[in-house]
């Protein structure tokens, strides 16, 4: 018996190890959330990733590469320990993804303190472009703060007043509300924090209804904001209070939230139609090989693939040299879908943001279009607190 | 007092969708003597049924019709291969069987219908809304969903205590080789017994459906609930599950809606936002262990049901 | 001859894991010392519910609240600056032997499926406390900055010191099990789950015989918490929730219940089975769940096959 049980754990053992052999391919970790209400938004980052390796000839820097996904089922602690396995096990040498602020925030120190340069693909909490910034971390996207700070702006030169605030209780939820009252300087009515992943808004509705503000802002991303949405609308407060929102009402939630957004308005330092040429050429190349629009979410990780391929390529493939790397990153050097833009001094895209509004488009498609530029050339707010260090 | 009443209403309609989950169970709880933590599994194979068929067909009631049909199928399914193995066994391995259930259940929706959530539509001719409050029109929908609460708990309190099967349902619970001799195929009575349960479990899944998202686990914390429920209102008992039911809805809504402003009152704000949501998630365990504290046997015991 | 053939099995299972780093080490895998370390932590966890389950008969379905109110007990005194060891896990054990006692005397007036629902409701509760508490991350978790530091005499942050860390936590633990069991105290509490109303007219007052295996019991989660904590250095609600009260139910009996070994032996090949499956098919669990079915319908013992369901000595002289 007992040699039989100690015979099958060797060879659970011997099973469990991966290929032993090293091989030289770059490897990129990208982990994000592939199941469940939000694993749409995954979907949309997956399909850029490939997208991009396929236009890259799935070499990165020229040497044959490929990329490890890894699903954090938007939960903190599952994020974590996928990127651990990604950095000690699998070996990766660059990290990316990480649609969700807390995920990001827990996986943090672990790839930091091993070295791997982490270009972040969504999430900006105020974290690490403050006091947390690190010389081999970089955003691909943007500081929280900065698009609710583009709304707040409008919303206050609109002259709006009495602003009802919703946004889930977790990292990101806490800085959209402090991006938003930075610029907005009417009166707020309330600020609700509801339960991450939540999808019944009900009791919230409710509130809403009794404490009848003028005007709500919501920051619900993902399938928070379709089912918020959906049961405002179903609730009849639809056109009784007027909803303006940040990273809720878009390509990945418009297929199903439709026309209860027509006429919304929203902000992002990116849109579909933004006009330059790389940008168009992403756009056709994502609609032709998936048959549907691309999202910020996609944008970002696109542009990061492409931050890597670059980085490697200026140091002639030597993934040692990652000082050299982090120095290309830095130049932001790369063909953006967002047009050129620069790193600020805590990594962070200095970036214009534009107001956009949801309108019918001729195939009969809900989508977002530019409607102006909110910010030029945008700085988040924490930069002074970052206080890089060479990396060593 | 319009904005309590209207939380009360929305607890009311987060117990319906409680009861129907733990009428099933209890149900099979008390008559089998099986704990059945699969049950919520059942209940999220009648959403993704449901939602399915709806986004196939753009019918709402055939998605309630294929989502009852389909999962009272494989409740059956799984009582003819696993189940009637268990019913001899102790709770334990009932309690662990059934969780490795629950874990095949939650890949195989993964498997069929995708990693991502479905979404389910509220049916267009319940989309609107009834001022049933002066101020607050409510969503016709989630009245709905109360309204078919209301009529299922009728009809399976009436088969239960007024029908010849209801009679062998309560007959066998208590003595199950008596029935037997009385010339009643038991085993063919349980299997049947379970069919209604899941079908109870689907329509509360399917009837859920637009009011969450439809998604792999969603049954997971449901089913912790239904089970406090039924420890409230005391096990087999219908009468139980629901008072319990709507007891649990209310509560958890009303705690969910207001324990945070009234600590806001005695403490800062910082300390309320803490403390309002954690007292609001730990209520009904609160309820749970004071109920059985005084009344081991919950509100309803089995001898004088 | 039973305690040989026994002792036999885990003096070479502790050996071969004692032998586990250096190996990994020279083929470069050092990825495998951090993967047992958290397979031996949840081996103690599972040795602590087999205590009360296989011994006692106590299904707590809420052992998980103690692993996490050890974890807690690290990551909170951490937070505020407290980084002693033997601070940090005095108090793990300490604080959760309190909720254990208090869990165990409203829980242990209850029995049968009453009693497993009530040690889910107050698992769930504490659950929800870890989840709401801001201050401590609420569900976002909260990162750990620094290991238990014990005077300086161990280096946690070396990954081959935590894990002989570790493995001398779970080598003590077992022999404490060991101990216990075969004490009067033991005895008694093996008595109360085979005939509980016969020790009570041979003048044994069960309840707190049985009260204290609970606690002794919470306290030794405890430990694996606090261990766990210092493993992942991230406090997380998640560790206490019910499924994960589950998977530690599903270690004791898939090793064997009422054999302290045997939940070692089920915690390895649980976790080693979810990470070899999860390797192969991203669909695993559908893989792992019939499987576990399966070990609840045929398995009348769990791997190490030494006890019967049953428990009590009559199952373990057949052995």
């Amino acid at each position: 018996m007992k040699a039989r049980i100690l015979t099958a754990l060797a060879a659970l053992c011997c099973l469990a190890t991966p290929a032993l052999a090293a091989d030289n391919a770059v490897k990129i970790g990208l982990v994000t959330t592939l199941s469940g209400p939000a694993g749409v938004i995954g979907k949309h980052m997956k399909d850029a990733a490939d997208l991009a390796m396929d236009m890259l000839g799935n070499k990165i820097g020229g040497k044959p590469a490929e990329i490890v996904f890894g699903d954090d089922q938007f939960k903190p602690d599952v994020g974590r320990q996928v990127a651990e396995q990604m950095v000690k096990r699998d070996k990766v040498d660059f990290m990316t993804g990480f649609i969700w602020s807390n995920v990001l925030l827990a996986s943090y120190e672990p790839v930091i303190k091993s070295g791997i340069i982490f270009i972040g693909a969504n999430a900006g909490p105020h974290e690490l472009a403050g006091a947390m910034c690190a010389p081999n971390y970089f955003s691909a996207s943007w500081q929280n703060d900065q698009t609710p700070e583009a709304m707040g702006k409008y919303m206050n030169d609109q002259k709006m007043d009495d602003v009802y605030l919703i946004a889930p209780d977790y990292a990101a939820g806490k800085d959209m509300v402090n991006g938003f009252k930075r610029y907005f300087k009417g009166k707020v009515a309330a600020e609700v924090f509801t339960k991450p992943g939540q999808t019944d808004y009900q009791v919230e509705i409710s509130q809403l209804r009794s404490a009848n503000p003028k005007t709500l802002f919501i920051f619900l991303p993902g399938a928070m904001g379709i089912q918020f949405v959906k049961q405002y609308d179903q609730a009849g407060l639809r056109g009784k209070i007027p909803l303006y929102s940040a990273f809720t009402v878009d390509e990945t939630t418009l297929p199903a939230i439709g026309a209860a957004a027509d006429g919304n308005y929203e902000a992002s330092f990116w849109s579909p139609d933004l006009d330059n040429p790389r940008n168009k050429e992403f756009v056709a190349a994502f609609r032709k090989k998936y048959n549907y629009i691309p999202s910020y979410y996609a944008a970002q990780q696109f542009d990061a693939i492409f931050q890597i391929d670059d980085a490697v390529k200026a140091v002639k493939g030597n993934l040692k040299d990652r000082k050299g790397m982090i120095a290309r990153i830095d130049k932001a050097d790369f063909p953006s879908v967002r047009g050129k833009f620069t790193y600020n001094t805590n990594h962070f895209p200095i970036e214009n943001f534009y107001l956009l509004k949801i309108v019918k488009d001729s195939d009969g498609q809900y989508v977002r279009k530019i409607q102006g530029v909110m910010f030029a050339n945008h700085k988040d707010a924490y930069s002074s607190e970052c206080h890089m260090k060479p990396y060593k | 007092m319009i904005a309590v009443a209207e939380q009360v209403l929305n607890g009311v309609q987060f117990g319906i969708t409680l009861f129907l989950m733990a009428a099933g169970l209890t149900l099979i709880f008390g008559v089998m003597n099986l704990v059945n933590l699969a049950h919520g599994s059942l209940y999220m194979v009648g959403a993704y049924i449901a939602a399915a068929t709806f986004n196939a067909t753009h019918s709402f009631l055939l998605g309630i019709g294929a989502a009852l049909a389909g999962t009272a199928a494989v409740g059956i399914a799984i009582e003819v291969v696993v189940f009637r193995r268990l019913y001899r066994r102790d709770h334990l391995d009932q309690v662990l069987a059934t969780f490795g259930l629950i874990l095949f259940f939650n890949e195989l929706v993964r498997m069929i219908w995708g990693a991502t959530a479905l979404y389910a539509q509220v049916p267009g001719f319940l989309a609107g809304q009834v001022e049933l409050l002066p101020g607050a029109p409510y969503p016709t929908y989630r009245l709905a969903i109360i309204v078919a609460g209301l009529v299922v708990g009728v009809l399976i309190y009436l088969l239960v205590m007024k029908t010849r099967i209801g009679m062998l349902i309560r007959a066998g619970a208590s003595d199950r080789t008596m029935v037997g001799a009385l010339g009643v195929n038991i085993t063919l009575l349980y299997t049947l017994v379970f069919g209604v349960g899941a079908a109870l479990a689907a329509l509360s899944g399917a009837l859920a459906g637009p009011v969450f998202t439809v998604e792999s686990g969603m049954g997971d914390d449901l089913l912790i609930l239904a089970f406090v429920v039924i420890v409230i209102g005391g096990i087999g008992s219908i009468r139980g599950a629901f008072i319990a039911s709507v007891l649990v809805g209310v509560v958890d809504t009303i705690g969910r809606a207001f324990l945070r402003q009234l600590f806001a009152l005695v403490m800062s704000g910082f300390a309320a936002d803490s403390a309002g949501p954690a007292t609001a998630s730990m209520l009904i365990y609160v309820l749970m262990a004071a109920v059985l504290f005084f009344r081991p046997q919950g509100l309803f015991p089995r001898e004088n049901r | 001859m039973k305690i040989g053939r026994k002792g036999v099995v885990a003096v070479v299972a502790l050996v071969a894991l004692a032998a586990l780093p250096p190996i990994a080490l020279a083929l470069d895998q050092d990825f495998y010392i951090d993967m047992f370390t958290r397979i031996m932590i949840f081996a103690i966890a599972a040795v602590s519910l087999d205590l009360i389950l296989g011994y006692g008969g106590l299904v707590s379905f809420g052992h998980a609240a103690y692993l996490g109110i050890g974890s807690y007990a690290v990551g909170i005194l951490a937070y505020h600056g407290f980084g002693n060891g033997f601070l940090q896990f005095g108090v793990a054990i300490l604080a959760s032997a309190v909720v254990a006692l208090f869990v165990g005397w409203v829980s242990l007036r209850t029995s049968g499926v009453y009693f497993i629902m009530i040690t889910l409701a107050f698992g769930q509760m504490i659950y929800f406390l870890g989840e709401s508490i801001n201050l401590y991350g609420g569900d976002n978790g909260l990162n750990i900055q620094q290991h238990s530091d014990f005077a300086g005499l161990l280096d946690l942050d070396d990954s081959s010191t935590l894990y002989y860390f570790v493995l001398a936590w779970l080598v003590l633990c077992l022999g404490f099990g060991w101990r216990l069991v075969n004490s009067r105290f033991g005895m008694v509490i093996r008595g109360a789950k085979s005939n509980e109303r016969r020790m009570l007219s041979l003048g044994f007052r069960t309840f707190r015989y049985k009260l204290l295996a609970f606690v002794i019991s919470g306290a030794i989660a405890g430990i694996a918490g606090a261990l766990l904590a210092n493993l992942t250095l991230f406090l997380s609600p998640s560790v206490m929730h019910w499924t994960r009260s589950g998977e530690v139910m599903m270690m004791v009996i898939l090793g064997g219940m009422g054999t302290l070994i045997g939940p070692v032996f089920g915690a390895i090949v649980y976790l080693l089975f979810e990470s070899l499956l999860s390797g192969f098919t991203e669909h695993w669990q559908a893989i792992l769940g019939p499987f576990l079915v399966l070990v609840v319908l045929f398995s009348k013992s769990g791997l190490m096959g030494f006890s019967g369901r049953g428990g009590g000595a009559a199952a373990k002289s057949n052995a």
